[in-house]
């Protein structure tokens, strides 16, 4: 148990904030797109609020947009978000060991926040669980600052392009900001061969794999790329830069 | 005004996104994962990202992209210049998204590329 201020006040809550600061630009440029498409695609004012508050998922947003949009049966809408959400199941599995320590209230609320960005800068700070009491505050409050903060830039950026939507024009692109914040993290990540393998492989086989329904060829992308470096480990040269 | 159908759409699509990112945070239970799985892990972040990104970037109309004449390909790669330029270092990520949008937006409004 941690209570609320506590992790506001930890040293590692500002550091996780500091991070997301990193990408800021990317997430509100993203954020505010997400917005603007909803209502662009017809979707009205409220259920594109209502989408941003309780969703919280750029991509799966985007994805069940079109199918809202024209009506589609609710299980089809769900099947979908669920499919481009997968992704997620395998990063709660990776923060697994990092979470277990705290009750499963906790767990799950802070579960709910850590999107694809938050994963990715968390496990790049801590990529090992810690076992000492002090150890999990500061990872947890780590993850917290982290994620509240993107959260918050998220939600203004989005409710900001749902009320401008009729002025910023989706073929402007500023959406790309967003691509461009994955593509710093990406740059980020590529410390060892081995996870250069992995961002070939992956991208490599997501763009083969463009043809899967509901995008599982992200799915498809990382069991690949997982795979491959398993076996290119086993080899002298994979063993050289390991994971 | 949302009807009751819509109400139920989105706060289903809630429950869809709190379930896939708790998904092995749900339980405590000892999960029977093989030791493959788990050396396999380190490589699904960076996997993950890239199978979101280099979509973005090479697809356009659910195909691979068959002209050079993108300006998503080169905001991407001033973008990595950069960060290549600056090795990670200060604000290398807000650099890249700067960079990046700094060649895209001419390319991409100017150019209509």
């Amino acid at each position: 148990m941690m209570t609320a201020s506590a992790l506001v006040r930890h040293r590692a809550f500002r550091a996780g904030m500091a991070d997301t600061l990193k990408v800021s630009p990317g997430i509100w440029a993203w954020g505010l797109m997400t917005g603007v498409t909803m209502v662009q695609a017809g979707l009205g004012t409220e259920v594109s609020v209502w989408m941003t508050l309780l969703v919280y998922g750029g991509s799966a947003q985007l994805a069940v947009t079109p199918l809202l949009a024209a009506d589609a049966p609710v299980w089809v809408v769900w099947a979908t978000a669920f499919c481009v959400n997968l992704r997620f199941a395998v990063f709660s599995l990776h923060l697994r060991d990092h979470m277990l320590a705290w009750p499963r209230w906790q767990r799950l609320t802070i579960g709910y926040f850590v999107a694809d960005l938050n994963y990715v800068q968390y496990i790049h700070r801590h990529p090992h669980p810690a076992h000492d009491p002090e150890g999990q505050r500061a990872q947890m409050a780590y993850l917290c600052g982290n994620s509240l903060l993107a959260w918050f830039g998220w939600q203004v950026a989005s409710l900001m392009g749902i009320v401008l939507a009729s002025q910023v024009p989706t073929q402007w692109g500023l959406g790309f900001a967003g691509v461009l914040a994955l593509v710093g993290i990406l740059c980020s990540l590529t410390q060892t061969r081995l996870r250069v393998v992995s961002l070939v492989v992956s991208g490599a086989a997501a763009v083969a794999a463009m043809g899967l329904p509901l995008r599982l060829n992200i799915l498809v992308a990382i069991a690949a790329a997982v795979a491959v470096c398993l076996l290119v480990a086993q080899t002298p040269w994979g063993q050289k830069g390991t994971t | 005004m949302i009807d009751a159908m819509q109400a139920i759409t989105l706060v289903g699509l809630g429950v869809v996104t709190l379930i896939t990112r708790c998904f092995f945070l749900m339980s405590k239970r000892e999960l029977p994962f093989p030791a493959w799985a788990q050396r396999g892990l380190p490589y699904a972040p960076i996997a993950a990202l890239a199978a979101v990104v280099v979509p973005e970037v090479v697809v356009s109309h659910g195909a691979l992209i068959t002209t050079w004449q993108d300006a998503r390909l080169f905001g991407a790669a001033a973008g990595v210049a950069f960060y290549a330029a600056r090795r990670g270092q200060g604000q290398a990520v807000l650099g890249t998204i700067v960079v990046g949008m700094a060649v895209y937006l001419p390319l991409h409004l100017g150019w209509g590329w």
